[in-house]
């Protein structure tokens, strides 16, 4: 019942991304990458190779990167600053909130291979805490594609409309969760299945996974909302909203602490909705750094998948 | 955002026309009389805010007074041209020293300055882009400001603006690890178009940077990293404006300007607990006698 024996055909986002930029930057001269020595895992050897003069490559220099990123957005520039997604938001985490947050420069921050995308490797190497990390900074978006297409639309929102925004790059292969022609807008979450019974609120790598629970779910009989979350900020307050009046229970679920992500930004609001339209939730997420394991396993050792989310979804229905 | 203050702009260009057509006395001349007047502000603003880097803001005032009113291409009454010279004050906390030359630019009017950190003023202890022309890059912890001029002068190259940009750091900044690696970046992408320069006035917070985290031998330090150094006296206009010539050597030029910290009032003069202290009434009258 996990993803991983899911029949679908899964992709690496990240070469939707490099696909998507390589394309805009033919159009647009304006668009400049900058990474850490990370050409090869942030996919930028196509876009070196046509544009060598706009591919600026720091080397293993966070905080220089992001500053730098600023500098180029501050002199009208469109800079994607690429890197593994722990070093990109850790190591530069104060250059985030000064330069690019509360400078209001419009740089894009493309977090490469996030969450535990580097399973095996460790929690230094897991990026869990960046979703927690820059929601608590105003002024930046945080854009989590579930996708090739949302990150290809994205990469496009970007250019259309710059401003500082921070962009999950998945590595972790998923399925194709959005139709063709699925729209995307800044701050709105995506309906995937309107519901009455709970709400799944889902981002990036947990989006399919949702799906599946829905699935189950529906085959018992439960009534089941499923929502993308494919912006954490601004927050789609509305849909929050709408999911405590309409269902009787919100999950929430993401490759991410628990402490202050997406399932904290939700119930944030919940806690302080009327008491008639608050809901029992569940969060799921990561609580503790991760043991060795593969990305499947880990996504299943924190119950990071639809057998979860299903688990979670009745036992909220039941506590009503 | 504060407006443009237009008589300033019209004083600045006054200015800026004077020094253009005087010899190297001349020159030195209206940064000497633009100085005082920025350092008579500076001493003001923290009075009345009862707040305030004093000992720094009047290190680096000739600095910044040479930059703005004799070195950058720059125009005040249109603080967003796409063609300006760019300037960073990485040691943000000197906000006073930059916002007083700033209002005595023309950027924005000198009344404003009363608002020096009260409450809902546009000048915020440290600087904001968002509200006060003529920040371009918001500072305050330390270490920021150079690799963001690095990515402004890989810009203008980008762009081929022929824009230079001037960051000014504090010498205690130099302990940051950000700034050594932006410095590999200026010089491996042999940025000419980028001026370094520190304040080099020797002291930190807390006490000596010798005696904290020692720099020294700086000037080798900085060379062995691929820049064009020039030390001078920083309270020397004529070495100031020598010192902002572009690069000779097709690298990044860092400019070690050696500098006293409180430079102009004798009592706060390379006194280590002068960095934030703030003088009294009594002795705001008798700074300003000798900023007369």
């Amino acid at each position: 019942m996990s993803a991983a024996t899911n029949d679908m055909p899964v992709y690496d986002n990240r070469l939707a991304f490099a696909e998507e930029l390589i394309s805009l930057a033919a159009q647009d001269e304006r668009i400049v990458a900058v990474c850490n020595d990370s050409v090869g895992s942030s996919n930028l050897v196509g876009f070196r190779d046509l544009y060598p003069d706009r591919l600026i490559n720091v080397g293993i220099a966070e905080q220089d990167m992001v500053g730098i990123g600023a500098g180029l957005a501050s002199s009208g520039l469109i800079p994607f600053v690429c890197g593994a997604a722990p070093f990109l938001t850790g190591r530069s985490l104060e250059q985030i909130k000064a330069d690019v947050a509360y400078s209001q420069h419009n740089v894009i921050l493309c977090g490469m291979s996030p969450g535990m995308a580097y399973g095996e490797l460790g929690p230094t190497h897991h990026s869990v805490e960046d979703l927690s990390w820059l929601r608590a900074l105003p002024g930046l978006d945080i854009v989590v594609p579930a996708d090739r297409l949302q990150t290809r639309q994205a990469i496009r929102n970007a250019v259309a409309d710059p401003r500082p925004t921070y962009i999950r790059v998945g590595r972790h292969k998923v399925p194709d969760v959005m139709a063709d022609d699925a729209t995307f807008e800044r701050g709105r979450f995506r309906v995937l299945s309107q519901g009455s019974d709970v709400t799944i609120i889902a981002t990036g790598t947990l989006v399919s996974r949702a799906i599946e629970a829905a699935a189950v779910l529906e085959a018992e009989g439960v009534s089941v909302r499923v929502l993308n979350a494919s912006y954490v900020a601004p927050l789609d307050v509305e849909a929050i909203k709408a999911a405590a009046r309409e269902t009787k229970a919100i999950i929430t679920a993401e490759e991410a602490n628990t402490a202050g992500g997406l399932g904290s930004a939700v119930a944030s609001l919940v806690s302080q909705l009327p008491a008639d339209s608050r809901v029992p939730m569940r969060i799921l997420g990561l609580t503790e750094f991760a043991p060795t394991g593969s990305t499947n396993y880990l996504l299943e050792y924190f119950g990071l998948t639809a057998e979860g989310i299903v688990r979670n979804a009745k036992e909220a229905i039941a506590s009503v | 955002m504060l407006d443009t203050d237009v008589d300033g702009v019209a004083a600045w260009r006054r200015a800026r026309a004077e020094y253009d057509s005087a010899g190297p006395e001349g020159k030195a001349a209206v940064i000497a009389e633009r100085a005082t007047q920025t350092r008579r502000s500076i001493l003001t603003m923290i009075n009345h805010a009862g707040l305030g880097h004093v000992g720094g803001d009047l290190s680096v005032t000739d600095i910044l007074t040479t930059l703005f009113t004799g070195v950058m291409n720059i125009d005040p009454g249109n603080p967003t041209w796409a063609e300006r010279d760019r300037f960073v004050l990485s040691k943000g906390h000197c906000a006073a020293s930059l916002y007083s030359t700033l209002a005595h630019s023309g950027y924005f009017s000198p009344d404003e300055l009363a608002t020096f950190m009260q409450p809902m003023s546009a000048l915020n202890g440290h600087p904001n882009r968002v509200k006060v022309p003529g920040v371009e890059t918001n500072t305050g912890p330390l270490g920021h400001g150079l690799p963001v001029a690095v990515g402004q002068a890989i810009a203008a190259k980008l762009t081929g603006t022929g824009a230079r940009v001037f960051v000014v750091l504090g010498d205690g900044e130099m302990q940051e690890g950000s700034n050594w690696e932006a410095l590999m970046t200026g010089a491996h992408r042999q940025l000419d178009n980028l001026t370094m320069t520190v304040d080099r006035n020797r002291l930190q917070q807390g006490a000596r940077t010798e005696d904290t985290n020692q720099l020294e031998p700086f000037a080798d330090k900085l060379a062995s990293f691929g820049w064009e150094v020039r030390e001078i006296d920083g309270h020397d206009y004529e070495a100031l404006i020598n010192a902002y010539r572009p690069s000779s050597q097709g690298n990044p030029v860092a400019v070690l300007a050696n500098t006293i910290k409180g430079k102009g009032v004798s009592f706060m003069e390379d006194r280590v607990e002068w960095h934030h202290k703030v003088p009294s009434a009594e002795q705001v009258e008798l700074a300003m006698v000798e900023l007369a």
